[in-house]
């Protein structure tokens, strides 16, 4: 009984909301490229924010219900088809067994979360269920799902929340590009005054070479001081490398948990979501703020969650 | 012990704290005990602490703490006095076939030492290796001090495909490729040994501040060693 892959779509995973307290071990965090949109698709249902999702990118999946269950669609804004019938997305919606899921054609963002009631139901590694592709473990053995997986769910405890059917969306989803916020640090002193500049007025463009891991960024170079590499130390999700190329690179929810080259800037915490809807060929321009700016723009999210 | 420290944001949910920027045991060995005791104090809203070579970065909820709170909890443990650093452990001992297909690049390792293959087979294998941190992917353990005559620079173009158990060098640090990753190091040979297997009950076989030894192995010993390691005979 569970949830039978018809078909996988371009490449979807389980995530929860992340691995943590083992980066000291080497191993990263993972977990949803849109916190924001995956912890909606859990309430939706009535799911703790940590159950696992299934994070969807860019082609969505065809499923089966093999049981009856409770589900909700969030993020990239996809055409659902339930059942020969339209889906909502960013709803509450119950489904009989023997139901069919249909992705179709996918509107704006990269990234959809789908959230059962209870939650998947994959061994949890390292207390969590987070798939990291690089590592290949976590999630549904390690990979992203193929034709013909099981997808079970976990049962629906007395602790599951009342499904809440809610409309509207907290996170504004990103059309061809986005402008985010950045802190600057913690090595912006290895890079020129001018290639701090260069980096804050430019348009950068997200490559091909981008994924989970990490997205590439192609547009003027950011000069560095010097193009010796530092001692490798930790890097957030979020934080903007800049190589001897001087094309930064965004690291992502399934990067390292340390590198060497010259940490320019981090995004901010509320603004990672947003990046997270994004994929190659389309673009980024930052904008620099400091903490206390960074911090509102948290709570106001948080706050615009928790209704 | 003098404490020059920089303690500075790292993004909106992270801090570090700078011991300084040096490869150096004892230094690492204060940086290991600082996370340490970082991590032992629970501090409200922490939700990750990890080392490096001469850093500790601190992973914080900004929703449940902040930078100001942190820095002063922070503060109060990397000045008070630190414990005696633990005496070294019995190394981990990892057997190692040098060279042919395991190791690739041994000849150009030593062409690039002037010396010949199995003396950088020796030189490898003589030192007791410090873990200074783990990164890259799990397990990944980042070894020093190699000796100065072998520690040849990463090379120019990375590989697409290192096999997992692959033993590399990279400039003075040497380590063991957990998984089947691309790589950039200069690789001299292969263990059976995994640093990481996820259906293990522990799955990382090595911490920060461990010590390492590589012992040279024949290509028979490393083939049987593979055959128990597959059924689950060897970690």
């Amino acid at each position: 009984m569970g949830i039978h892959v018809t078909r996988p779509g371009m490449l979807s995973t389980v995530q929860d909301l992340g691995r943590w307290g083992f980066q000291n071990l080497g191993v990263p965090v993972a977990g949803p490229m849109d916190r924001c949109s995956h912890r909606f698709a859990n309430v939706l249902v009535g799911n703790p924010a940590g159950a696992a999702t299934l994070e969807i990118t860019l082609i969505g999946p065809e499923l089966v219900f093999e049981q009856a269950t409770r589900v909700a669609v969030t993020g990239a804004e996809f055409d659902l088809v339930l059942d020969g019938r339209t889906m909502p997305m960013n709803e509450s919606v119950p489904v009989p067994a023997g139901s069919n899921l249909r992705f179709r054609e996918r509107r704006r963002g990269a990234r959809a979360y789908l959230a059962a009631a209870g939650g998947f139901d994959v061994p949890e590694l390292l207390g969590s269920r987070s798939t990291h592709l690089p590592s290949r473990f976590g999630g549904l053995a390690g990979r992203a799902l193929a034709a013909g997986d099981v997808l079970r769910l976990r049962p629906v405890g007395e602790k599951q929340m009342k499904p809440v059917r809610r409309q509207g969306f907290p996170l504004e989803l990103p059309q061809g590009g986005a402008r985010v916020r950045v802190m600057l640090g913690p090595q912006d002193n290895l890079c020129a005054p001018s290639g701090i500049k260069t980096f804050c007025t430019s348009r950068y463009v997200i490559s091909g070479r981008s994924d989970r891991m990490g997205y590439c960024l192609t547009g003027p170079p950011v000069e560095l001081v010097s193009s010796a590499g530092t001692l490798s130390d930790a890097t957030p999700t979020g934080t903007v490398q800049v190589p001897g190329s001087g094309q930064p690179m965004i690291l992502m929810a399934d990067g390292q948990t340390t590198g060497g080259y010259p940490k320019l800037a981090i995004v901010i915490t509320a603004d990672l979501p947003l990046v997270g809807q994004l994929s190659s060929g389309d673009w980024l321009e930052f904008e620099v703020c400091d903490r206390a700016v960074a911090l509102r723009a948290l709570i106001a999210q948080e706050r615009t969650q928790l209704v | 012990m003098t404490t020059l420290v920089e303690i500075r944001p790292a993004g909106d949910s992270a801090v570090v704290v700078e011991l300084g920027t040096e490869i150096d045991p004892t230094l690492n060995a204060r940086v290991i005990a600082i996370a340490a005791q970082l991590r032992r104090e629970r501090i409200e809203g922490v939700r990750d602490v990890v080392s490096s070579y001469a850093a500790v970065t601190v992973y914080f909820d900004p929703v449940r703490t902040n930078f100001e709170a942190l820095t002063s909890a922070i503060t109060r443990h990397v000045t008070s006095p630190m414990p005696e650093p633990t005496p070294t452990l019995v190394p981990l001992e990892v057997p190692v076939c040098y060279g042919g297909v395991y190791g690739p690049d041994l000849n150009t390792v030593a062409d690039y030492s002037g010396c010949s293959a199995d003396d950088v087979i020796q030189m490898h294998a003589e030192v007791t290796y410090r873990v200074y941190l783990l990164g890259f992917v799990p397990g990944f353990a980042y070894l020093g001090r190699v000796n100065d005559r072998i520690a040849m620079p990463r090379r120019e173009t990375p590989r697409l495909s290192v096999a997992a158990g692959t033993v590399g060098i990279a400039g003075c640090q040497t380590g063991i490729y957990p998984l089947t990753t691309p790589g950039g190091w200069q690789l001299i040979g292969r263990t059976a040994t995994c640093p990481f297997d996820p259906a293990r009950d522990e799955p990382l076989l090595f911490t920060v501040g461990d010590s390492v030894r590589f012992v040279p192995i024949d290509e028979k010993a490393f083939r049987q060693a593979i055959g128990k390691s597959a059924t689950g005979g060897v970690t």
